[in-house]
């Protein structure tokens, strides 16, 4: 097929320039004819098979890999634009990396327009699959997973697309990751759907992006659900506009498993969704159940920084229109310490009420749009960096002005929408 | 030029029978694809690529990445005829046609690394018009032939380290993807060591490189006084200015703007000049495991309690960094970085 092949994509190629001119964002490549696959055997050195079809990959083919599990001992890496890599089934082709010698995650993308599809990645020594500088990936029907459960020395992220515009992650399945199972970073145009996050440090992270949606996810049995935040010292800052509706965050009381250094590890167990030092995200129709810390926080940086050009407190946060059962009945570290104050369970929503950053007044313009009947509680923080010795406790829902909320995401290689 | 000797080349090819070229075969260098064996490129005049041919000229770099212990001969051709341009802070600007070849070899005992030296790979980047293209060449023990190797290799090495104590470990052969790691900024590729401060010194033959390579036809532009880094080995020097030259040929490549690990802040590039940005003090932002149980990258005056150290130190994969290229640790070089780290002044309690 080869050289027809390559006629054939060399053509789509030009079509697809010409349509690039009027502006449009170009559409994914897609394979000519699906009979062109290209077949990895489940006999013989998989790995090796695996590895040159992802090298030697023409522009726009699709690599399928067969049932069966695989002992891979070297990271993958795939760098063709356009390639679909396509398992049996995400419990069916399953590649366990347990004997991995060399290195920093299971399989690394570095170029545009992939799907990886209907596999399942097991037990790496660092990341599960990274996508850098990736743009319009698709990860759909995969699982990533460490098998012991949780344990410090997993992997920091399972699906790990970084530095990219136009993301889409579907239908995927994280588990025990030492970070976050599902970790969006400096990256923009992202959608997070429909996928299961569970026993991870946190379940899903939206960190120093823009326009995110996650919706129709289910985050259990994390020590943190959900989180969408925005850190210093990064290349790219200034995270703002995500929308986070119709998840199911639920009984996220794994204990904080994660190594000390990473913002994770100050993660209060038993948290829902937290939002630090991020802006313009709108919580809407999701259910939270059994968070026994905190269903909602909304937070400043809690770490000492000298990057003059980062913002640490959050702003433009809506609430409304969730569910809110049980939990705060048994808050950790500085939750636990509240409690003591006023009680037990502590209600839904938390704030820790930081409203001034150096030196200055912010509007943090926090909106708790939910029915009478949720509790909120401001720490009364004051201002950045908090003092734990200072704290004013508060019920009252602060004063807010209506927030827009962000269009919904569309992304070009989302053919489901 | 360059043009007309490919097409004469070709035309010559395509005659049959034409002579083996005295010099690189610039038809094969420039071809789409690469070619089966190293022999094609004709960069050297005997099988074991031992000799090269007229128009390919060794170097060396003041300070070596460090490779486990693996010998490195560096030589550059640069087609007859043109001339790199000399580029400052990164590397200099190769012609279309160049080509850099760097051999990774072992000797039985390094501590005589001359002696019965075995060739492991080969690796080429090639400049062509649309840019560079990285080919890994992986030898046959009878050291007569290194074959194109895409996907890489595994080599068992039995040695002696340059200390003297057992060197017993399996090499690895990065696949192409993995040469593209470290070497691509901002998704090109893009060769690492040929930069002005890594070759203003005097070279093997005996020379100022800069100067050599000026003299020579090879390069133009270059300044009255190139900026020099500072050799890692010069126990003389200044610790700080050792340890930065030795994160800049060892971690830069990927620690920079543009670079495989631009997204995690910490960019140790030899001009780079923030705190926060070579790690002083500084959160990791994704190294899960690998910050161990340490909370700074660098950590002033504490060593032990840096990310940086543990991770050099380290040979477990999804720790170790850096991530590719290494099996071993380099006691040397950590030493060198702990001692950096060591006279930091601690910052008050």
């Amino acid at each position: 097929m080869g050289f027809e092949r390559a006629m054939m994509l060399g053509g789509a190629a030009l079509l697809l320039a010409a349509c690039g001119e009027s502006g449009e964002v170009p559409a994914s490549v897609e394979t000519v004819d699906a009979s062109d696959a290209v077949q990895i055997a489940a006999e013989g050195d998989f790995a090796a098979a695996l590895q040159i079809a992802l090298i030697e990959a023409e522009p726009g083919a699709t690599i399928e890999m067969p049932e069966g599990v695989f002992n891979l001992t070297d990271g993958l890496s795939l760098d063709v634009d356009g390639v679909h890599l396509k398992g049996a089934g995400q419990e069916k082709t399953i590649l366990n990396f347990a004997g991995q010698t060399g290195a920093g995650e299971g399989l690394l993308v570095t170029s545009d327009d992939v799907v990886l599809s209907d596999f399942a990645v097991q037990d790496t020594k660092g990341d599960g699959i990274k996508s850098k500088a990736a743009d319009r990936i698709t990860y759909r029907d995969l699982t990533v997973e460490w098998t012991r459960g949780p344990h410090p020395e997993n992997g920091a992220y399972a699906i790990y697309p970084v530095e990219s515009e136009h993301v889409l992650v579907e239908r995927v399945t994280v588990r025990a990751c030492a970070d976050a199972g599902i970790y969006v970073g400096q990256s923009s145009n992202i959608i997070v759907r429909d996928s299961l996050a569970e026993y991870n440090v946190a379940g899903i992270e939206i960190e120093n992006s823009s326009n995110a949606d996650v919706y129709n996810n289910i985050a259990r049995n994390n020590s943190g659900g959900i989180l969408v935040f925005d850190l210093p010292d990064l290349p790219v800052m200034g995270g703002n506009s995500t929308r986070i509706f119709n998840n199911q965050i639920v009984s996220n009381n794994t204990e904080n498993f994660a190594p000390p250094g990473g913002i994770v590890a100050d993660l209060i167990p038993g948290s829902g969704l937290t939002i630090m030092a991020n802006s313009n995200v709108h919580v809407f129709e999701n259910t939270f159940a059994d968070n026994k810390s905190a269903h909602v926080t909304v937070a400043a940086y809690t770490r000492q920084t000298e990057d003059e050009s980062y913002f640490p407190l959050p702003r433009d946060i809506v609430l409304r229109d969730n569910t809110y059962e049980g939990g705060g009945d048994a808050p950790e570290r500085v939750m636990g310490m509240i409690a003591e104050v006023v009680g037990t369970p502590l209600p839904p929503v938390i704030w820790d009420g930081v409203t001034s950053y150096d030196g200055k007044e912010v509007d943090v313009n926090l909106v708790v749009n939910e029915g009478e009947d949720v509790g909120f509680l401001s720490l009364g923080g004051g201002s950045y960096p908090l003092d734990p010795a200072a704290l004013q406790p508060s019920m009252d829902r602060p004063e807010s002005e209506p927030v827009e909320e962000p269009a919904p995401i569309v992304l070009s290689q989302d053919t489901a929408s | 030029m360059t043009k007309l000797a490919a097409a004469l080349c070709l035309i010559l090819a395509a005659c049959g029978g034409a002579p083996t070229p005295t010099g690189p075969d610039a038809a094969a260098i420039l071809a789409d694809k690469p070619a089966a064996t190293l022999a094609e490129y004709n960069l050297f005049a005997d099988a074991a690529a031992r000799e090269p041919v007229p128009g390919v000229l060794p170097y060396d770099l003041i300070n070596p990445l460090f490779s486990d212990h693996a010998a490195k001969h560096r030589l550059v051709h640069v087609p007859d005829g043109t001339k790199a341009s000399y580029a400052e802070p990164g590397v200099l600007d190769f012609p279309v046609g160049s080509v850099l070849i760097k051999t990774f070899a072992y000797a039985p005992d390094m501590r005589e690394p001359a002696k019965d030296e075995r060739y492991l790979e080969t690796r080429l980047l090639i400049r062509r018009a649309d840019g560079w293209v990285a080919y890994p060449y992986v030898w046959n023990e009878a050291q007569t032939e290194a074959r194109y190797a895409p996907i890489g290799a595994r080599i068992d090495i039995a040695s002696t380290s340059p200390a003297g104590e057992p060197l017993t470990f399996t090499y690895a052969v990065p696949n192409r993807n993995q040469c593209k790691t470290c070497h691509q900024k901002d998704g090109d590729l893009l060769p690492i060591g040929p930069k002005a401060r890594n070759l203003n010194h005097v070279g093997p033959h005996g020379v100022n490189q800069i100067a050599d390579w000026t003299a020579r036809g090879l390069l133009a532009g270059a300044p009255d006084a190139p900026p020099a880094a500072p050799s890692v080995a010069d126990a003389a020097l200044p610790v700080d200015a050792r340890a930065r030259a030795y994160l800049d040929i060892n971690c830069a490549h990927c620690h920079r703007a543009g670079g495989s690990a631009s997204n995690s802040g910490y960019w140790v590039d030899w001009y780079e000049t923030s705190p926060a940005r070579l790690g002083i003090s500084k959160y990791p932002t994704a190294a899960g495991r690998g910050g161990g149980d340490d909370i700074h990258v660098v950590s002033p005056g504490a060593p032990d309690a840096s990310i940086l150290a543990y991770r050099m130190a380290s040979t477990e994969p999804g720790v170790a960094m850096p991530e590719l290229g290494r099996v071993l640790a380099h006691d040397e070089g950590v030493e060198l970085i702990r001692a950096w780290i060591a006279e930091m002044e601690r910052p008050a309690p």
